[in-house]
């Protein structure tokens, strides 16, 4: 359910790392927790990312919600479509759903593997 | 924490859970705003057995209610129902109910289920000749709510199903037992199906087996009501609150003395409705603004389903603001205009 490539924050963010390039994105547990996504308040390219600092906002019928980064870096593309589809959030969350993507350098040790992240939301 | 006869079949629906008055509640299945739209086009089905029943019987059954009511129960047509409060002698808003009339000397009392208990420990001592139960514990309720509601309902129903809205008949679907209201909390046509516990798991799967009908969770029930402009307990409604200040001076109509009519005053809050721009919602408990001064506070807050745009209800301290003003909001940290605007949001056929 998880995918095996990604890693994950305990935020519930996943990263696919791409050479220098990370994809960010919110986890299905996330997505189904939070019900249905409506608005994306998503940081702009160019804007620097911390490790477990708020980027953002996830807004969905019943709640608001931080968006932590789970990476330190720069943004370098927003997925724009999303701001006026949200819902592909919750149909797709690992996939087309994604946030944005940073240029980074490293990556957290704590983030964790796909088992660990399972795991963790049980 | 309670659960209902129907918590299994929720489970196995895959539906989701949250904490309702003490209630292990369905929250959605799937996605709520799919279970919001399926209740505007088609039909949704929802449990709503944590509310209460209280039933009041004998020769003053309705001579009693109206010393405890804001309107006048005695008036009820027998199989008619009205919307009503029962107010602490404060004249605050202990609850909101619906009273049904089932015969000449009995009436059913539908509490919120939070409210349930002080609802039962309010009625259950006085000097009238009638008797107070508490039989929330035997009965389910299950709403049927939708423009399909009524052809679906007509499927399965002994006779046919011939009540207008605000009104209850004895009735059989598939040979279960069952009281139909046609009521609701969604702004929709539809009904309330009130069952003995042991009938409710089979009326549930009857009418979720329609191809029209969409099972619904919570977080639809509060978007339909909120653009429906209903208020919910809690939020537009508590102990401090009184009828005139929710909007609702309208119902109380009962020409006597009643519990805390003595204390009814000039309301020193008003409810009022705001619509905005953009997709982002004003929730509760976010600040009203005129200028630099802080005016109130919302009390429910989504961006409306059917209508696409930001829609709440909040109370302010000025009591001269009416429909066609501009207020701020204060979206964390952003402060956004929103209109003032007429309730209901939302209203059937529109």
């Amino acid at each position: 359910m998880y995918p095996e490539t990604y890693k994950y924050s305990k935020e519930h963010e996943w990263v696919s790392v791409d050479g220098d390039i990370a994809t960010v994105g919110i986890t299905s547990y996330a997505a189904d927790a939070l019900g249905d996504v409506v608005f994306l308040d998503l940081p702009k390219v160019g804007d620097d990312t911390m490790y477990l600092k708020i980027c953002g906002e996830i807004e969905s019928t019943k709640s608001v919600s931080e968006l932590y980064s789970p990476i330190n870096g720069e943004v370098i593309e927003v997925n724009d479509a999303i701001t006026t589809t949200p819902e592909v959030v919750n149909q797709d969350p690992h996939g087309e759903g994604w946030l944005f993507k940073v240029k980074f350098t490293e990556l957290s040790s704590e983030l964790m593997t796909a088992a660990e992240y399972q795991e963790m939301v049980g | 924490m309670n659960k209902t006869i129907l918590h299994g079949v929720h489970s196995e629906l895959g539906a989701s859970f949250t904490d309702f008055g003490g209630w292990d509640m369905p929250v959605r299945y799937g996605s709520d705003l799919a279970e919001h739209n399926a209740v505007r086009t088609s039909a949704g089905l929802f449990d709503i057995s944590h509310m209460g029943e209280i039933f009041i019987s004998g020769p003053e059954a309705g001579s009693y209610l109206d010393s405890k009511l804001i309107n006048a129960s005695s008036a009820i047509k027998i199989g008619k129902a009205k919307y009503s409060m029962l107010l602490n002698e404060s004249a605050g808003i202990i609850d909101d109910l619906i009273v049904y009339r089932l015969a000449e000397e009995k009436f059913l009392i539908v509490a919120n289920a939070s409210n349930k208990d002080a609802v039962f420990e309010d009625l259950k001592n006085h000097d009238f000749d009638c008797r107070v139960e508490d039989q929330s514990d035997q009965w389910s309720m299950i709403a049927l709510q939708g423009p399909k509601s009524n052809e679906v309902i007509n499927r399965h129903t002994k006779t046919e199903v011939g009540i207008g809205y605000y009104s209850i008949e004895e009735n059989q679907i598939e040979s279960n037992e069952v009281l139909i209201a046609r009521t609701g909390y969604t702004g929709e046509d539809g009904f309330e199906i009130y069952c003995q516990n042991d009938a409710a798991i089979a009326i549930w799967k009857i009418l979720v087996d329609a191809p029209e009908v969409t099972p619904c969770g919570l977080a639809a029930r509060d978007s339909l009501r909120l653009e429906a402009g209903m208020p919910l307990y809690g939020n537009e409604l508590d102990a401090e609150t009184q009828p005139a200040e929710a909007g609702l001076a309208k119902v109380v109509s009962n020409p006597g003395d009643f519990q805390g009519s003595k204390n009814l005053s000039s309301p020193t809050k008003k409810l009022i409705g705001l619509m905005g721009d953009g997709k982002r919602a004003a929730r509760a408990g976010y600040k009203l603004f005129q200028g630099d001064q802080e005016i109130g506070e919302i009390t429910s807050g989504i961006l409306s389903p059917t209508l696409a745009k930001p829609i709440a209800m909040a109370y302010t301290t000025e009591l001269t603001l009416e429909p066609g003003e501009k207020i701020m909001v204060d979206i964390r940290g952003n402060m956004q205009e929103f209109l003032v605007t007429a309730l209901p949001f939302y209203k059937r056929g529109s």
